[in-house]
């Protein structure tokens, strides 16, 4: 990194700290309604700091089912994505065959269509086929849309497992299963935390997904219920919807720290999308 | 490296590519027929063919254009200028700044990006209300007012998805401006070229294949948004953000034509498939 003089230095620091008060203005609200019993809609030192959101929110109804579900149904893809991609992009990485290009290709070319779009076909399609507010009709729908980008993670993240490592189990008689089991995977141990992880997120955060596959109220997953805060409950409770949406927030920020420590603060995902 | 006949070397493939067909291929497969029907969700047993009959009553909708533009004005204003420029800028500043400030603004930009859509949504709605904290701001400095989200509301959600979506450019600018040679800065420098010419001359086409991947990447994203535009406006006031997911959500579920929402939602497939093809050969050489 080239050396800075002080006065640019002092420039930069201001034009980013202003940035970062704009950013932290509309965060500052529901860190501070969260524990603020008089919350309203604006951004004001509390009145006095209590619990009181965090414990009128603390139910079965409004918060435990709601994130047990989502924890179901994003353990659920994540799990399913993460087994699918890993065997996916196993003979993808380990065997040259001509229609592998093809193939990474078309899967390069599906994560970046718009998913939104093909929400109304896939209603249509659940109802004909019964997997209308289903679990596991969501589950397979979540696996199926992440997995484009977790084979390509995992496919890049495979390919820098040296293979002789494996050549020499192979040549100590272990089949191709056992190698990727006992000695690819736990040497891309961070790859595939990456891809665990960033999978995990995207289900968490996804909204339209359940909104559209799921109808009872007692499946959906925090991403959804949070809307019932509005309208459905009459007067909205800032408060509690500000310590619902922290309680809900927290796991995939903590995730997400997780997940940059582990990769010494680096961006990996910035591998997949760099040009 | 050959091990066992092709067929069974392609075994491990079949799960995901299972998932794939039945669940991503299937569904765009549909979307392509039912689009060309008359599918409704009530009082009718069967649909028929109707050819181009969605497509056609889509360019005379005046509903649809709204929607359309709406989408572009959306687009354009926060993928396109906000998200990319700001991120950038963020990039660019982070490497003259100082150490905290670099990591506190990192990661307050990233948290935004962190969130779940939804509750991103609820806190842009809080910031714009008219009891809000942008508000409470302009007030402080004697600004004029604003109910931003009945008088502005595509502006609202614009900026919404750039406090959204900045942190995605800033880390692919970071990792760009990271690349390029110290030395051909520091070059440029000697021989005198300003802060101006250098990110021109230099620093820019250095990084174009970066800048073109990261607008493509924005502006697929932005093209799918649902969940934050419904969260704040729901679409509207009226339909005035009303953008093309929206549209599809309700040409197909709150007035029950899944025939013509799945024709809305072909032409967004279309759209980002182009989109998604630029990007390819964007990235054609790392294949």
């Amino acid at each position: 990194m080239p050396r800075t003089r002080p006065s640019r230095r002092l420039a930069a620091d201001l034009a980013l700290l202003a940035v970062a008060a704009a950013f932290a203005l509309p965060l500052a609200w529901v860190v501070l309604s969260a524990v603020d019993p008089g919350a309203g809609l604006r951004v004001k030192i509390p009145d006095g700091i209590g619990l009181d959101n965090f414990r009128a929110v603390l139910t079965p109804d409004i918060t435990y089912t709601p994130l047990l579900n989502s924890l179901l149904l994003c353990g659920g893809g994540t799990a399913l994505t993460v087994g699918c991609a890993a065997l996916a992009a196993y003979p993808l990485s380990r065997y040259p065959s001509r229609l592998n290009r093809p193939f990474l290709l078309t899967v390069l070319f599906a994560t970046s269509l718009p998913v939104t779009a093909v929400m109304v076909p896939v209603y249509a399609l659940f109802v004909r086929v019964n997997l209308i507010d289903t679990l596991q009709g969501t589950v397979f729908f979540f696996a199926a849309s992440q997995l484009p980008f977790a084979i390509w993670l995992m496919k890049n993240f495979m390919d820098g497992v040296p293979k002789e490592l494996e050549e020499a189990a192979w040549t100590d008689g272990a089949s191709a299963a056992q190698s990727l089991v006992r000695i690819v995977l736990p040497l891309m141990g961070p790859g595939l935390g990456v891809v665990t992880v960033f999978s995990f997120v995207m289900m968490w955060g996804n909204f339209f997904v359940p909104f559209m596959l799921l109808l009872s109220p007692d499946r959906m997953p925090a991403s959804v219920s949070v809307n019932d805060f509005f309208g459905n409950r009459g007067m909205v409770a800032y408060g509690q919807l500000a310590a619902f949406s922290v309680l809900y927030s927290t796991p995939v920020i903590l995730l997400y720290v997780l997940v940059a420590r582990r990769l010494g603060g680096g961006f990996a995902l910035g591998g997949a999308v760099k040009g | 490296m050959r091990r066992g006949h092709p067929a069974v070397r392609a075994l491990p493939l079949a799960p995901a590519l299972v998932l794939l067909l039945l669940f991503l291929a299937g569904p765009i497969a549909y979307c392509v027929w039912i689009a060309f029907t008359d599918l409704q969700l009530t009082g009718q047993a069967h649909s028929s063919f109707t050819g181009l009959a969605n497509f056609r009553r889509a360019l005379r909708d005046d509903a649809f254009l709204n929607a359309v533009r709406l989408t572009l004005v959306f687009t354009v204003l926060s993928a396109l200028v906000g998200q990319n420029t700001l991120g950038l800028a963020l990039a660019a500043l982070m490497r003259r700044a100082s150490k905290p400030v670099r990591t506190l603004t990192g990661g307050v930009v990233i948290t935004a990006w962190v969130l779940p859509e939804v509750v991103a949504g609820f806190l842009l709605y809080a910031f714009f209300r008219r009891e809000g904290t942008l508000n409470a701001v302009l007030d402080w400095l004697h600004l004029p007012r604003q109910n931003w989200l009945f008088t502005l509301p595509v502006l609202a959600v614009s900026f919404a998805n750039v406090w959204r979506g900045t942190a995605f450019s800033m880390l692919v600018y970071s990792a760009a401006l990271d690349e390029i040679p110290a030395e051909i800065t520091e070059a440029a420098e000697v021989d005198g070229a300003g802060g101006w010419r250098r990110l021109w001359h230099i620093t820019l086409p250095m990084i174009r294949r970066s800048i073109g991947t990261n607008l493509m990447l924005n502006t697929l994203q932005t093209l799918s948004v649902f969940g934050l535009i419904w969260v704040m406006t729901r679409g509207g006031p009226g339909s005035r953000s009303q953008t093309l997911p929206l549209f599809m959500y309700e040409q197909a579920f709150q007035n029950s034509m899944i025939g013509y929402g799945t024709a809305v939602a072909l032409l967004l497939l279309l759209v980002g498939s182009l989109f998604s093809v630029v990007y390819l050969r964007l990235l054609r050489t790392e294949v």
